[in-house]
């Protein structure tokens, strides 16, 4: 590697895991009650902390399939039997609830912690909290538009001056628990839209790409406007991380094995209310090879994946969507288990060995 | 792909929308040599950091000036906005329309409910006076740059293009070939359909031979 495509983001490299809250089975093969899955994320959340893994986030649905609707009341579960884990949504959408209201969860959240929370602002991919919580879809841009301006404003502290369309003005407002510090990471996730990059510089958020198909390095002129952006904007610079989603295993072998039937399974759901083409056994192994977005593979593989799209995308953070809907409980820790001790450490080194 | 003709030859795109899908369009548009212009909701200022990053070498504008220095509109704004977009905007002009209605994604919009027809026909019944084109709709905006392929390689991907206006879908056709893909051409908007979410080609990566198949199959059907 050349000196161009080393990594010097100038921020220390961290690494996550994130969930959406996934359906997982028993040994027997029977799918977990709704109950039993968010006790399970609890479980995952704690075997993180002891491997070593820097973020543990729990991304918002409202769905049968995802029943992690109140993601901050399992992370504050998991914030009291852990040590060291940062832990936060992916994502909130914004766009469907309360700036206030989540500043005051997630502030909540890093006093019970310590300073361990994070929160990741998404407009909406998933879109099931719209109608639930009375939203016009239409609206999402100037909904998130808003929000997240009053959300940046929350995080300077009170008293908080803000006047908007979507929610009832505030004057002065003081909104508790204070934080103790500096306000926790806030990140936005981006899926696609330049217009979610530039708003994350001008309110000088974080910045999450969201990358579930295709080339990770058709993401990397992304990361580039975020950067402009942050100059244009005279904002200092900040962190870029990558959430994608994979399943690790001992071996290659075994980690398609299990990830590849599940997946299918959940895109062929997905495939009837979304229009997304099925996936073939071919248009698979592209997308957990080289060029594609799906990190399935022994530790090895899955490093050096992490490694390369890391350095493409001058990101620092990782996180990594495990978990698959329908794998087994023990696949998924044993999963955690290799990310946390194999995985992360063989990513530093490849790194570490190129700055 | 195609070694790039003089641009003053070719027809120039103005892409209405700066969006996911725009400037992705508009980056392809400029490396198979044609002149480019991209408007967002307004004033070029608000997009001019994205069109300088995203689409280096093309001209941000308002999106009337846009619009009436362009030969082919690619129209790449979100489908609701739609609803309110000025048809006078594109009175005459080639039109390509590669947006697509997904009620489950982007909640149920009555104007696109009527199952007699595509999306495309509604949006032409909408624009009567402009020259529709349905296009690059059923190809995946993320994988638009990665796979492109020169005429002749064997792992070429084809992109339906469907139209009433046989000369419009000709030069819709020519730009699709000019990008990197071969191009699948249908009679009409009505046939168009099969490019939607949910058909057999929407999101499938086929080459050319297989899309014929397709449409075989659709017709034996």
């Amino acid at each position: 590697m050349n000196d161009s495509s080393s990594l010097r983001t100038g921020f220390p490299l961290t690494f996550g895991l994130d969930t959406f809250g996934d359906v997982h089975s028993d040994e027997t093969g029977t799918l977990n009650s709704h109950a039993q899955t968010v006790r399970n994320i609890v479980e995952q959340g704690v075997l993180a902390d002891s491997v070593g893994i820097d973020f543990f986030g729990i991304g918002e649905h409202h769905t049968y399939d995802y029943p992690l609707s109140a993601g901050d009341l399992v992370l504050s579960a998991i914030a009291a039997r852990t040590r060291n884990i940062h832990l936060g949504s992916a994502v909130t959408v914004l766009s469907s609830d309360d700036p206030v209201r989540v500043f005051q969860r997630y502030s909540t959240l890093n006093a019970l912690s310590s300073g361990r929370a994070e929160v990741i602002l998404g407009r909406g991919s998933s879109i099931d909290s719209f109608p639930l919580f009375g939203y016009d879809l239409s609206d999402y841009e100037v909904l998130f538009e808003e929000k997240s301006e009053l959300f940046a404003e929350l995080l300077k502290g009170s008293p908080i001056t803000w006047t908007g369309t979507t929610r009832a003005a505030l004057k002065d407002q003081d909104v508790v628990p204070h934080l103790e510090a500096e306000p926790f990471p806030t990140w936005i996730g981006v899926g696609g839209s330049p217009q979610s990059v530039v708003r994350a510089a001008r309110h000088g958020y974080n910045l999450i790409l969201a990358i579930i198909g295709g080339s990770p390095s058709r993401f990397q002129p992304f990361s580039n406007l975020y950067l402009e952006a942050l100059e244009h904007f005279e904002r200092p610079a900040q962190p870029i991380g990558v959430h994608s989603m994979g399943h690790v295993a001992e071996t290659d072998e075994q980690a398609q094995e299990e990830f590849w039937p599940r997946y299918l399974e959940v895109i062929k759901h997905v495939s009837k209310t979304r229009g997304f083409a099925i996936p073939t056994p071919e248009s698979f192994r592209h997308e957990i090879g080289p060029h594609g977005a799906i990190y399935v593979g022994s530790p090895e593989t899955v490093a050096r994946k992490i490694a390369a799209n890391l350095r493409v995308l001058h990101a620092s953070r990782f996180q990594l969507k495990f978990g698959m809907t329908g794998l087994p409980h023990t696949a998924v820790m044993k999963n955690i288990e290799l990310y946390g001790t194999k995985v992360i450490p063989l990513v530093r080194e490849i790194l570490g060995s190129e700055s | 792909m195609t070694s790039p003709t003089s641009t003053t030859t070719l027809p120039r795109i103005g892409i209405l929308g700066a969006g996911h899908v725009g400037p992705a369009i508009g980056r392809v548009a400029i490396e198979a040599g044609y002149p480019v212009s991209i408007a967002g909701s307004g004033d070029p200022a608000k997009i001019a950091l994205i069109t300088q990053i995203l689409v280096p070498g093309a001209k941000a504008d308002w999106p009337a000036q846009v619009a009436a220095e362009a030969d082919i509109v690619i129209l790449a704004i979100p489908l609701h906005k739609f609803r309110t977009f000025d048809p006078s905007l594109v009175a005459g002009k080639v039109v390509v329309d590669l947006m697509n209605y997904w009620a489950p994604i982007d909640g149920t919009q009555q104007l696109f409910e009527d199952p007699r027809y595509g999306s495309s026909e509604i949006i032409q019944q909408h624009l009567s006076g402009a020259r529709v084109v349905k296009s690059f709709n059923h190809a995946g905006y993320h994988e638009l740059e990665a796979d492109r392929r020169p005429a002749g390689s064997p792992d070429r991907l084809a992109l339906g293009v469907a139209g009433d206006d046989r000369e419009a879908v000709e030069l819709v056709a020519a730009l699709v070939e000019n990008i990197g893909y071969d191009a699948v051409l249908l009679d009409s908007l009505r046939e168009g359909r099969i490019l939607e979410p949910g058909g057999p080609v929407f999101g499938a990566s086929l080459n050319k031979e297989q899309f014929a198949q397709v449409l075989t199959a659709k017709a034996a059907a």
